[in-house]
């Protein structure tokens, strides 16, 4: 007996020895089995190629424009003709003499741009010069057309010299000079005309001054209130486009809201008949559960696709097909939720009499309710992300928006601004869908 | 007890109990008109948003209706005639696919790697810095809100085409959502294996990975198996919009029409075959993981 009972101790201690062995082995597999994956992932993504390949200057450009904006100081060289303005826009023309910069003089075919710290632009009938200090003079005349460079020797790195066209980039600005035009870019802080554009009467009035034009001022427009003109200046800003950036805003949330409402109302009643308790026909209850499975395995991507080509680019478009590949995902969950209920409180109602249109109604739904609604919440907030996208293929919302934005590669200032609206916009959806689950399931 | 349910359990504002079904049925009344209204609202709200939706839609929705099969079954006959090529063809999409899904791989590990030590930091009772946890959640916050296609278009512009876009965007966004999800989930990990720890004198990240990381791991795989299947769908569209992958094939492959819907269809099939069977295998793992068997 005594032998028995020790022979297993020694087994057992073996075991579990060997057992720590294997976890020990395993706790350096794990690793160096993720860490030779990203290798074979870096090397397949040709992590070294694109090393080289990226545009490190675009990155600059980018956050530049995140926070400022530039004013281009252009003169046609055929005419003679200058013109200032804001990021080379036709729509931010300043109309000279009147509205010119303090940084700009022109007199008499001179013009004179100061980009401050002692950097100074002029352009003349001889062509033009830029003074660089601790440098020197920059000069450039063209001959026979094309731009002929004199400046001190060696000539640096921060200036490029093609053969029909001179750039030069410094910290105050950049400066470029070709066959037909020479510009200048000075580079401010801030989104310029945000709110007034340049032919607004409001344009370049400081905080205190609109503040007293909008309270006490006398009427610019003698038929309205100074209030209401200015809402309706910045509302109508060709620039930034509010009016059309709020309208987006709200096509997104709208695809998001129709799409999920819509997904849960087709979604219940099939959920029913994917149910093993409600649905005793085996054969349609299988059918139907492939059919969850087949919509959502075609995926949002390929339902957009094939939805645009029945109705076209727009909202409602989005909106179908979020609420087909949400509807399968529904399905599912309604459906186990639904295996998952209490049949007492089924039975209770029952032994009333009730029909199975009452016994669902006041046994099953009930006891559903939750689940059903916290899902429905948070696929809102989910889908009002997804319409972002969704939108960009569709032709709708600030998806849409966001990617011309993007696409033009100009108006950074304007992607981070849509992308701000697009990060507080899920931010508000997603507290809103928190509130709404806290009221709706807790009761608070 | 239901006049505790319909009036808080303050005393002096309950009705007289003498004439319990008369405020039962009071209460039941009331129930009813607020779901009517509720109802009312909802109705209203659908009925005049697909209306907006509509009319600001190209097409409507009456007339496209009869049209939503026309155009698969354009691509499907075209498929039909040409079904001898469609081997060929899936052989020839293999390797964007296998892009596709190393997108999503990489992007989920790289995730889940940043959402482990977020979430640690970012939960009650177990935090390194205590005072810093508002930090670190609102920063998952937004990595939640940003939306993928924004990170993954303005990295196209820096970095050029190609997979690593989009490898970042969803990485971050990743990042953020399986952050919450293991936060919640270490919230409610037993402390006494990270006491024990402590008393022997034991670092924070010894604590973390000897206490705490064994009690959720199966959980916290769990969510990122089913991070993994949304990370494929989203690699898929993310190259439809940007570059890289079977997305950007059967953006190509659409562009061109009519004459290449064999190669739509592959793509369509290899991709839905692929999201069926990575949803089957997660399916079943994370049956396992969570269930132990």
């Amino acid at each position: 007996m005594t032998a028995t009972f020790a022979t297993p101790q020694p087994a057992l201690a073996d075991r579990i020895t060997r057992r720590f062995a294997a976890k020990r082995r395993m706790a350096f597999a794990i690793p160096a089995a993720i860490l030779a994956y990203l290798i074979y992932a870096a090397i397949s993504f040709d992590i070294a190629g694109l090393v080289q390949r990226a545009r490190m200057d675009n990155a600059a450009i980018l956050l530049g424009d995140f926070w400022s904006h530039k004013t281009h100081v252009t003169r046609d060289n055929r005419s003679g003709d200058v013109t200032v303005a804001i990021e080379g826009e036709s729509k931010g023309t300043v109309p000279p003499p009147a509205m010119l910069p303090d940084w700009v003089t022109m007199a008499g075919g001179v013009t004179t741009i100061d980009l401050g710290t002692g950097h100074v632009v002029t352009y003349d009938d001889a062509g033009a010069r830029f003074v660089v200090p601790d440098y020197g003079t920059i000069d450039i005349r063209p001959v026979g057309g094309k731009p002929v460079l004199t400046a001190p020797e060696p000539i640096p790195d921060w200036i490029s010299v093609a053969e029909n066209k001179v750039s030069v980039t410094t910290d105050a600005g950049r400066f470029s000079y070709s066959r037909s035009k020479v510009e200048t870019f000075k580079y401010e802080p801030g989104w310029e005309l945000f709110f007034f554009t340049l032919e607004s009467p409001f344009y370049g009035k400081g905080l205190g001054e609109l503040l007293t034009l909008a309270t006490v001022g006398e009427r610019v427009d003698p038929d309205r209130m100074n209030i209401s003109y200015m809402v309706s200046e910045v509302w109508t800003n060709r620039m930034w486009r509010h009016a059309d950036v709020a309208w987006a805003i709200f096509e997104t949330i709208l695809m998001a809201f129709l799409g999920t409402m819509a997904a849960a109302l087709m979604a219940l009643p099939l959920g029913f008949l994917a149910a093993r308790n409600f649905m005793p026909l085996g054969p349609l209850r299988f059918a139907v559960r492939r059919f969850f499975d087949f919509i959502r395995g075609v995926d949002g991507l390929i339902w957009t696709i094939i939805l645009s080509r029945a109705f076209g680019p727009g909202p409602m478009t989005g909106a179908i097909a979020i609420a087909i590949t949400d509807a399968g995902t529904f399905g599912k969950t309604f459906s186990e939720a639904l295996e998952n209920i209490d049949e007492k409180q089924v039975e209770g109602i029952r032994s009333t009499g009730a029909n199975a249109a009452l016994r669902a109604r006041f046994g099953v739904i009930p006891q559903i309710t939750p689940v059903l609604l916290s899902q429905v919440l948070y696929y809102l907030e989910s889908n009002t992300r997804s319409a972002t996208v969704i939108g960009a293929i569709v032709g709708g919302g600030i998806g849409l928006l966001l990617t011309q934005a993007i696409l033009t590669q100009k108006d950074w200032e304007e992607v981070a601004y849509y992308m701000v609206l697009i990060v507080l916009m899920v931010m508000l959806m997603d507290s809103l869908s928190g509130w709404l689950r806290r009221k709706l399931i807790k009761g608070e | 007890m239901m006049v505790d349910i319909a009036y808080g359990p303050n005393e002096g504002k309950r009705p007289d109990l003498s004439d319990s079904r008369e405020a039962y049925l009071d209460m039941v009344r009331r129930k009813r008109m607020y779901g009517g209204i509720l109802l009312v609202i909802f109705i209203a709200l659908m009925a005049s948003g697909w209306m907006l939706a509509e009319e600001r839609n190209a097409g409507s929705f009456w007339s496209g209706l009869p049209q939503v099969f026309d155009f698969p079954a354009e691509v499907l006959s075209e498929a039909w005639e040409k079904r001898a090529l469609l081997p060929g063809l899936f052989w020839d999409h293999v390797p964007a696919l296998i892009e596709t899904l190393n997108i999503a791989a990489v992007a989920t590990l790289l995730g889940a790697i940043a959402a482990v030590s977020l979430s640690l930091l970012a939960t009650r009772g177990l935090a390194r810095w205590p005072r810093l946890i508002p930090l670190f959640r609102r920063t998952m916050d937004a990595l939640r809100a940003i939306p993928e296609i924004v990170i993954a278009l303005v990295l196209i512009y820096i970095l050029g085409g190609g997979p690593v876009p989009a490898v970042i965007a969803i990485a971050l966004h990743t990042g953020g959502a399986l952050g919450k999800l293991f936060s919640e989930v270490a919230e409610n990990a037993d402390l006494k294996p990270v006491e024990g720890l402590a008393s022997v004198g034991a670092t924070w990240s010894q604590r973390m990975w000897l206490g705490v990381i064994p009690q959720v791991a199966p959980n916290w795989l769990s969510y990122a198996l089913l991070r993994f299947e949304i990370n494929v769908r989203a690699s898929a569209i993310l190259g439809f919009v940007g570059e890289g992958g079977i997305g950007h094939d059967l953006k190509l492959a659409m562009q061109w029409g009519q004459g290449r819907y064999d190669e739509v269809v592959a793509i369509f099939l290899l991709l839905f075959a692929a999201i069926v069977v990575i949803d089957r295998i997660s399916d079943h793992y994370r049956h396992k993981l969570v269930k132990g068997h």
